[in-house]
């Protein structure tokens, strides 16, 4: 039996910064994988964040559009006939409201750029609490992943090999995320991003 | 050809404990299949039920070792949950464990064997393993031999735990349907062994808990999900006889439980973890956070 995919956490802005997709069969019902900049190696994602936007930008059939904020940015997300329950759910959620997303990364190319969305097979509607419970989980495993790549693991090394990561700029991410959760985040003096 | 029944025979005997001559099985099984024209499975039954009324008591072995199905074999486990038998067939059936894990049983009432209790602890000689979708499982035959134990059998230090956010409800949860015979979930209303029957009413949910790290299956029997959702039995079943429609109760439960943290306690039985506790995950505690910022300041310096 086929086992089911490790549904990684990722922050927002670093699956944004993703570029590198891949199958590792040629094989047309292979999995498809991101490899994120600190070497996430994405077969499906889970994450909580901020529904901002949703727009049903299909013609006869509805396709939903969406925006899912988290403290370091926010991801895209398509739903259509082929993703029925989170389509479903889209139509029925209004923003703002916090949601938990299991989705698949996607990537499509725009003028030579390459474009991150998520195509969702579950949006719930979930609690504050649980968006903590996400960010530090997400912020853990993310530093987690930081103190690997120079350790020669696989998906580190080829990480490390394409994308060269800016350790000091996904450090900084993470602190920021974090700085959200902490109590004492207001004596804490919050990160100028131009100096980045 | 006889041979090569004989040679496999002969290692389903050695499964069994039970050591016979190559050319002894190989002259019955000339005898039935050439002397008398009996056909092949039937005469490979046969010459295995001669030896098997014979047998002496199979292998000890641990849970654990259970890998094949169809081997006599013996354990010492105690019995860690009886199961209420909705069928005629089924005398009991159950959790049994020992150290190292714990597995299904199952005790036919044609089979006439005393009853086991729960927590109590026993010799079971002569069970054989079987396998259903993927899960091995114990029968406990005529042939079997139930002793009570004086020492209490220590089960499965398997028990795990797992925090992690609940990513996938899978069919055949919810409201279910059970065969009245065996207790199998009906599938369209058809059990796989007893085809059209009306089955009872259960709760149950088997779901996909995720940390990031691990991805595991889980069961949650109808307790388990009565207290968790705060949904009886029979306040789903009129849920869904208001509706006119059984998925009612799943899409509750998954409102519920898809996308949220939850921290789960139980043993593991076969692709499962039985969750016999089932929390919401704690709140962050400020010490993590701040530990946690530490720790990131600290990289790369």
């Amino acid at each position: 039996m086929l086992s089911r995919e490790v549904a990684k956490r990722v922050f927002a802005r670093e699956f944004g910064e993703a570029n590198m997709a891949f199958k590792e069969q040629d094989d047309q019902y292979a999995p498809q994988y991101l490899l994120t900049p600190t070497g996430a190696k994405c077969n499906r994602i889970f994450f909580v964040g901020t529904l901002i936007e949703k727009e049903d930008i299909g013609n006869d059939v509805e396709f939903w559009r969406a925006r899912v904020a988290d403290p370091t940015g926010s991801f895209l997300i398509y739903a259509g006939q082929y993703q029925p329950e989170a389509a479903q759910a889209l139509s029925s959620i209004d923003p703002p409201q916090f949601v938990a997303v299991v989705g698949k990364p996607n990537t499509y190319e725009i003028s030579g750029e390459i474009i991150t969305s998520v195509r969702p097979e579950k949006i719930h509607i979930v609690d504050a609490d649980t968006y903590d419970l996400w960010i530090l989980e997400t912020a853990r495993q993310t530093l987690q992943r930081l103190k690997q790549l120079n350790e020669g693991g696989e998906d580190a090394t080829k990480a490390k090999e394409h994308y060269s990561p800016d350790i000091e700029h996904y450090k900084q991410m993470v602190l920021e995320a974090l700085k959200t959760i902490s109590k004492c985040g207001e004596k804490v003096s919050f990160i100028d991003l131009s100096d980045i | 050809m006889v041979r090569d029944i004989a040679e496999q025979l002969k290692v389903r005997f050695s499964e069994m404990g039970l050591e016979v001559p190559l050319e002894e099985i190989e002259k019955k099984l000339d005898e039935l299949i050439n002397g008398f024209r009996v056909p092949i499975e039937e005469a490979k039954r046969s010459v295995l039920s001669q030896y098997a009324k014979e047998r002496k008591s199979a292998d000890l072995v641990k849970v654990k070792d259970i890998q094949s199905e169809g081997r006599w074999i013996s354990l010492k486990t105690k019995v860690v949950q009886l199961w209420p038998s909705e069928s005629e067939l089924i005398a009991q059936s159950g959790l049994i464990g020992d150290d190292t894990g714990i597995i299904r049983f199952v005790s036919w009432v044609k089979s006439d064997l005393p009853p086991v209790e729960e927590d109590r602890s026993y010799m079971l000689k002569n069970v054989v393993t079987d396998e259903w979708q993927g899960r091995y499982s114990v029968k406990l035959t005529r042939s079997t031999e139930i002793i009570p134990l004086e020492e209490d059998i220590e089960v499965s230090s398997l028990v795990e735990e797992l925090v992690g956010a609940i990513v996938d409800i899978q069919s055949g949860s919810g409201l279910i349907k059970r065969c009245e015979f065996c207790n199998r979930a009906l599938l369209k209303g058809s059990c796989g062994e007893h085809g059209k029957v009306d089955g009872l009413y259960d709760l149950r949910i088997k779901g996909v808990i995720d940390d990031g790290q691990i991805v595991q299956e889980i069961l949650l029997n109808r307790d388990i999900v009565e207290n968790l959702i705060g949904i009886t039995l029979d306040e789903a079943k009129k849920m869904a006889a208001e509706a006119l429609d059984q998925s009612l109760v799943l899409d509750a439960f998954q409102e519920r439980l898809i996308g949220r943290y939850f921290s789960i306690k139980g043993p593991r039985v076969g692709r499962y973890i039985l969750a016999e506790h089932i929390k919401s995950a704690p709140k962050i505690s400020d010490k993590e956070v701040t530990e946690l910022i530490k720790e990131s300041e600290a990289l790369g310096c």
